[in-house]
């Protein structure tokens, strides 16, 4: 637990200190030749309470993943022997689904396009902060049996109806715009999960570029005074360094 | 190389030597023809001359007798010239005439033939017949022969004088021909190695450095204004990458060393926990800093090196506009700004949709950073931003509007050079590079951004050709 609260900085008394995020152990693998990297990445996954094992090549990655029951794997796109893209794209041919996170120094736009269509689910551009990175794995490894298909969404006493599009926190109905309401939603499918601002970017703007200023702060800090305001029990927490998460704190 | 064998390697030399060949031969033929032709006008006439006399001289024999013959061809015979002449009987007794010592056997047959000669009246010093003649032998009724030539030494002369003038000629053409080619070969080769000299320093990095130019407006001058051109447009280049060069260097070497600073004071002055905690926390904010800016530039590289250009579809600017402005709404209204979008139309374009978003992103952002509201300004009346998408013709503009300080005409140019950040940028947070950005992903699409000024504030307008960039080559 200990690298956690290193990274995200708890703050005594703040809202931050009791929003812990619901934490299964994933087994990850790390396809990655830099041993540097490698070795952080798999240390630090082991502090956060994972467990994760490393490749130094594309063909050793591959027999790994394929015969390792993973949940999740790192993959990085330039490798010795055979690139992430093919490792990927050898075990979708083998009807392997192991949810792939790529990791790439080309940051561009078409470079991630190119990723994700080789069957990678999700990219992430060099340099990258492990809060990051955690978050996304975190979200990739419960992606199967996700709550996508429910048409109720739930966090406590907070439901978001996504047929009628509405919301109610408790008796209350609460109004939101389009935006917000699919900002909400993207946070209640990853309930207990954190989120990164990127991700909210990405999955709710649909936007892959840096906006310099920190315009989704805003985004949510207006979401939180319609959800949370007025209520003893908030919902939405601000993760410190890492992003935000909606959770039943009671619980 | 020797500079005799660099000279004879040259094309223009090469091409003298195919020149010269060609006249030279030319020369030859047409000078020989022609004194062949003279030779044989000559003879002709010689012939013609000769029948016509002893057509005259065997009416005489006719009319008079040998007798008569002797005296008359006696009597031509003493005229000078260069007629010959000799009556003998059957058995080759000279009767009459003004040749002796013909060559052996020229009587005994009738008809044409050269021989030699030797005219009666000249001293018979070597014995050896000097002459050549042609002669024709007529035999008259009786046994008496007849012989009326011409001396051959005028023909041979003249045909000598003919074809020591072609020898001349030819030897001349050839020489001339020769002095000319290296002189002119030597004139392009001085030229090109002008030039070749040029383009060594140039390539040993003084690019301003142009070729000569001799003002003769001939091939080589072309040739030379448009290396010049080709090299006034590099030195813009280098020019332009030195500077952008500076730019990055200064960009990313200042919060380089402000991380590195507050490392090394973290190491020696912290003594607690908390205080190592912030400075770490302070060193990562600071390398977000620095990836942004790297990124910033690495996007603006793409961008002016035209490789986005693959993927363009066609897309709704006010769309876009609606877009960012609802992104950017919130945290305007924090600010105290009121951001309005008016984008009611469709404004169709082709290009790269997340590129013209970011730029659009870019310069709200930009707009929002310097509109923010000092307590005492602009008379109490709110900073406003207005984001407009308009189809205008065949292109489109997106345009922010402020109320902002704005930027002075004066940098408004430089502003949106790449990779330039203006000195007011470089207080606020962000890479600073956001004009640049805009500007490159622009200049991507064959438009171009322009600042304006908005009484009072600052006018962002991006222009975009509907239709997309014009393919040049690619």
């Amino acid at each position: 637990m200990a690298i956690y609260s290193d990274i995200h900085g708890t703050r005594a008394g703040g809202r931050a200190a009791d929003a812990q995020p619901d934490r299964v152990t994933m087994r990850l693998l790390i396809i990655e030749d830099d041993r540097d990297a490698a070795e952080y990445l798999v240390k630090a996954f082991r502090e956060v309470g994972h467990v994760a094992d490393s490749a130094a090549d594309g063909e050793d990655g591959l027999a790994m993943a394929l015969d390792g029951q993973y949940d999740v794997l790192i993959v990085d796109r330039m490798l010795p022997k055979r690139d992430g893209l093919s490792v990927i794209g050898t075990l979708r041919e083998k009807g392997m689904e192991t949810p792939a996170l790529i990791l790439s120094a080309l940051g561009q736009v078409d470079d991630r396009v190119k990723g994700l269509r080789a069957g990678g689910d999700d990219y992430l551009p060099k340099p990258y902060s492990f809060s990051e990175l955690l978050a996304r794995v975190e979200v990739l490894s419960r992606r199967r049996g996700s709550r996508n298909d429910e048409t109720v969404l739930r966090v406590g006493n907070l439901a978001l109806d996504r047929l009628s599009h509405q919301v109610r926190r408790g008796e209350e109905e609460i109004s939101l715009q389009p935006r917000e309401f699919r900002l909400l939603e993207y946070l209640m499918q990853h309930a207990g999960q954190v989120v990164t601002r990127t991700m909210l970017l990405e999955n709710v703007w649909d936007y892959h570029f840096d906006p310099q200023t920190n315009v989704i702060d805003v985004h949510i800090s207006r979401l939180r005074s319609k959800i949370d305001k007025g209520f003893s029990q908030p919902l939405l927490h601000t993760i410190r360094g890492a992003g935000y998460m909606i959770r039943d704190g009671a619980r | 190389m020797t500079a005799l064998g660099k000279l004879f390697r040259t094309t223009t030399f090469k091409l003298t030597l195919v020149y010269l060949t060609v006249f030279a031969l030319f020369a030859a033929f047409l000078l020989g023809y022609f004194a062949l032709n003279t030779r044989r006008l000559i003879t002709e006439q010689i012939t013609d001359t000769v029948n016509a006399e002893i057509t005259g001289l065997s009416e005489q024999y006719r009319q008079g007798g040998i007798r008569r013959l002797v005296i008359v061809v006696d009597a031509r015979a003493r005229r000078p010239g260069s007629s010959l002449y000799l009556v003998t009987t059957f058995n080759g007794e000279s009767l009459a005439g003004n040749v002796t010592a013909l060559a052996p056997g020229t009587l005994d047959h009738e008809g044409w033939r050269e021989t030699v000669y030797r005219r009666l009246d000249e001293a018979e010093n070597s014995g050896r017949p000097e002459h050549d003649a042609l002669v024709r032998v007529f035999q008259l009724p009786g046994g008496f022969r007849l012989l009326v030539g011409r001396d051959l030494d005028e023909r041979e002369r003249l045909y000598n004088i003919v074809l020591s003038a072609g020898r001349w000629s030819v030897a001349m053409v050839i020489v001339l021909g020769l002095a000319g080619g290296l002189f002119v070969t030597r004139r392009v080769l001085r030229r090109v190695d002008a030039m070749t000299e040029t383009t060594k320093t140039i390539m040993e990095g003084d690019l301003s450095g142009r070729l000569p130019i001799a003002g003769t407006g001939d091939e080589l001058d072309r040739l030379a204004q448009n290396l010049n051109a080709m090299l006034e447009r590099i030195e813009a280049l280098m020019q332009g990458l030195k500077e952008v060069s500076d730019n990055i260097a200064h960009d990313l070497k200042t919060p380089l060393t402000r991380l590195r600073n507050r490392a090394e004071q973290a190491l020696r002055a912290a003594h607690n926990e908390t205080e190592y905690r912030a400075a770490l926390d302070a060193t990562i904010e600071e390398s977000d800093g620095l990836i942004r800016t790297f990124n910033a530039l690495l996007m603006i590289a793409r961008a002016e090196s035209g490789q986005a250009r693959e993927d363009m579809n066609e897309f709704d600017a006010a769309e876009i506009a609606h877009d960012v402005g609802e992104l950017y709404e919130p945290l305007a209204e924090e600010k105290g700004i009121a951001l309005k979008v008016e984008a009611d139309a469709p404004a169709p374009v082709k290009g790269n949709r997340e590129l013209v978003s970011q730029a659009l992103a870019n310069l709200v952002d930009n707009a929002i950073k310097y509109s923010e509201p000092k307590p005492e300004a602009v008379n109490g009346v709110a900073p406003e931003i207005v984001v407009r998408a308009l189809a205008d013709g065949d292109r489109i503009t997106l345009t922010v509007a402020d109320t902002g300080p704005g930027i002075p005409e004066a940098d408004r140019t430089r502003a949106v050079e790449r990779f330039v950040r203006l000195e007011q940028s470089r207080s606020q947070p962000g890479s600073g590079l956001g004009l640049s950005l805009a500007s490159a992903v622009a200049r991507l699409h064959g438009g171009e951004l322009t600042l304006e000024d908005n009484h009072p504030g600052l006018k962002s307008v991006i222009a975009l050709p509907r239709g997309g960039p014009v393919q040049s080559a690619g």
